[in-house]
């Protein structure tokens, strides 16, 4: 196969499409969109079932249904659309139902802007609605990995019977670069030994989310406990880059890691040992393999496009084996390589104070720089 | 002389789409009726094996234990969206859902309305009780101008709570929609008319028309603080003035049938 030039979200559906996709259900939302109109012609292209639902409530409730059958089902939003979709996303997971989810992340919060974000890290990482839950989060950071991660989604979520979100941004979602994409694989009418598509010669099944008595329920939050653990011990998954001599290291993900990438290079070419650590799950996180990385580093700089979310985990994670410094732009931001390479040199030449929090320095910073006054 | 065995005929039975177990429906609450009522229509047009039902939040949310095929069951108010996504991936199947009003009419109307309006190949079996039952009897959207609940203790005060909502009528409007009309769960012949409904938007959906829902005016003596004898008389003496027992939509290619 040969490499095309691909916008990441038209990427992301015909990668979906490829492995098999049963019907799509979505809503339009920037910087989403192309994901819903590509499919809106192909699906039905292909006699496939896609519907433009009413409103984010309504796709990810069609998407439950759907999935309920054993169909390979998908939607896609963007952060406030995702914040409509949280009650289904519970139901889902409370239902153990495999589905695929992209969230496009934009500035918020509120109706916020259509520009590149990653502010939806704790309502997907920590969230997914209410309850005990972990949804499965793929943080992808070109075009090429957005199809690989997207292509091989639906049997991870079969395979766990659960929820796979892949978290992209606005700019991954509009870029457009060289990708390859797989190839197609036969369309199948699944029928899992779960799932309701009509009884016929067989015992009724149902699917819900109701667990009436407390002791059942808990029994099922215990049990999916459990199938978290096996997710924790088989799926993690990060990249890592100029590590191996590396003194300092930059923890950063999807479009923050990638211009993160391109900092480390040029300070690498002047001499400062510093590498990258991507984690590309962000749920399960690569926990350990961070914490061991952090007990030979003398710093280590998050990289966020919010106000540090990911940051309370790494400092989590990595229990004060080495100082960490941070630094993000929010609200639809984007940082540029010379920001984070200048903060990859404030690392090394004023070592933070360990006493205060990594966010206080980065919003004196800030706030001096952007509002002025004291 | 040798007298003759008499011959037994079995002119009543459970129907096999009904699971034989005891519901937790309140004595007297027709939301039996209205299951029994889809059971034999299930069972009379020979689909058991290829419908898909979906429940709803409200008394019925268990209806998946009464009823004796595969079922899944919704977020409140969110049940067309379901069923949308089930018969959009299996158009063979027959996917009904069955809803309260509180379900329907409130939390859920846009699900509702959008389902109608596109037209969705699904039958909706609508449950007006005038209140919210599971949660200890409020006002719900049906609630009559002036008829007390645990959240209109007062009355209904119209000024204050806004009107009933009519849904039949307004679902009526929408192309999408083939078969609606309203019935009642009152007396025995108002029963007999309401299966026939429910057989016809069945039908509706057999041949691929598009949406159909029957609305049944339905008791909740527990929380109207009735006796069920009580509760059935005012259905007939202060509901069915307020929301009209009729067709409201037809599909003419339905015209023909008759049940
Ligand atoms: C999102 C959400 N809000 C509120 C509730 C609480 N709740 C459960 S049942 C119900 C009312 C159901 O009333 P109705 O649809 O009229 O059905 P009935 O019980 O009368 O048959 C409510 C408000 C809920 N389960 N979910
Ligand atoms: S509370 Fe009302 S609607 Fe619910 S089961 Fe009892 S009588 Fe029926």
């Amino acid at each position: 196969m040969t490499k095309e030039m691909l916008k990441g979200n038209v990427a992301i559906a015909e990668a979906a499409v490829r492995a098999g996709l049963n019907a799509y259900f979505g809503y339009p939302i920037t910087p989403q969109t192309e994901l819903l109109e590509y499919l809106s012609a192909r699906m039905p292209e292909l006699g496939r079932a896609f519907v433009q639902a009413e409103s984010e409530l309504g796709a990810v409730n069609m998407v439950y249904g759907a999935a309920c059958t054993g169909a390979r089902v998908l939607s896609s939003s963007s952060s406030p659309g995702i914040s409509l979709m949280m009650e289904g996303i519970s139901y889902i997971y409370g239902t153990e139902i495999p589905v695929v989810l992209v969230d496009v992340m934009r500035g918020g919060p509120g109706l916020g802007n259509i520009a590149p974000a990653q502010a939806d890290y704790n309502q997907i990482v920590h969230g997914g609605g209410h309850g005990d839950m972990h949804p499965i989060v793929l943080a992808p950071a070109n075009v090429q990995e957005a199809i690989d991660i997207t292509y091989n989604a639906f049997d991870l979520a079969e395979k766990y019977r659960t929820i796979v979100v892949i978290l992209a941004d606005g700019s991954l979602g509009q870029i457009m670069e060289p990708a390859e994409l797989p190839e197609m694989k036969p369309l199948l009418m699944r029928q899992p030994d779960w799932a309701t598509y009509g009884a016929e010669g067989r015992p009724k099944r149902f699917l819900s989310s109701i667990n009436i008595d407390p002791a059942k329920h808990e029994i099922f939050n215990i049990r999916m406990e459990q199938r978290w653990q096996k997710i924790i011990a088989n799926e993690i998954r990060f990249k890592e880059y100029y590590l191996d001599d590396a003194k300092y290291a930059v923890v950063a993900f999807g479009t923050s890691g990638r211009i993160a990438l391109s900092a480390v290079r040029s300070a690498r070419a002047k001499g400062i040992p510093v590498g990258l650590f991507r984690p590309v799950s962000l749920a399960p996180f690569p926990e350990q393999a961070l914490y061991e990385l952090s007990k030979r580093l003398e710093g280590l700089l998050v990289v966020e496009m919010n106000n540090g979310q990911m940051l309370e985990d790494v400092i989590k994670i990595t229990r004060h084996q080495t100082p960490i410094d941070f630094y993000a732009r929010t609200g639809g931001i984007v940082p540029m390589p010379e920001e984070i390479e200048a903060a990859i040199l404030r690392m090394v030449e004023e070592p933070v104070n360990t006493t205060e929090h990594p966010r206080d320095r980065w919003l004196a910073r800030l706030s001096q720089e952007l509002i002025g006054g004291s | 002389m040798v007298q003759a065995a008499l011959e037994e005929q079995i002119v009543y039975s459970r129907p096999e789409s009904f699971t034989a177990v005891q519901t937790h429906y309140c004595p007297g609450c027709t939301h039996g009726t209205a299951h029994r009522l889809v059971a034999e229509v299930i069972d009379e047009m020979e689909i058991r094996e290829k419908t898909v039902g979906v429940a709803s939040v409200g008394c019925s949310v268990f209806a998946y234990n009464y009823f004796n095929m595969d079922f899944v069951q919704a977020p409140h108010g969110r049940a067309p969206a379901m069923a949308t996504g089930v018969k959009r991936v299996l158009p063979d199947r027959f996917v009904f859902t069955y809803q309260g009003d509180g379900d329907l009419a409130s939390i859920g109307m846009g699900e509702i309305v959008a389902a109608a309006a596109r037209g969705e190949n699904i039958t909706v079996i609508f449950i007006n009780n005038a209140n919210y039952g599971m949660t200890g009897g409020q006002m719900a959207p049906t609630t009559l101008p002036g008829q007390q609940t645990s959240s209109s203790p007062n009355g209904r005060d119209v000024e204050v709570m806004g009107f009933p909502i009519r849904t039949a009528e307004l679902l009526s409007t929408l192309d999408g929609a083939s078969y609606v009309v309203r019935r009642s769960l009152h007396d025995p012949k108002n029963i007999r008319m309401a299966k026939k409904a429910i057989r016809m938007a069945f039908e509706t959906q057999k041949q691929g028309l598009g949406f159909s829902m029957v609305e049944l005016l339905s008791v909740c003596p527990t929380n109207w603080g009735m006796t069920p004898y009580q509760a059935n008389q005012w259905v007939q003496s202060a509901m069915v003035p307020y929301y009209p027992l009729n067709d409201f939509k037809v599909h003419p290619a339905l015209a023909n049938f008759r049940v």
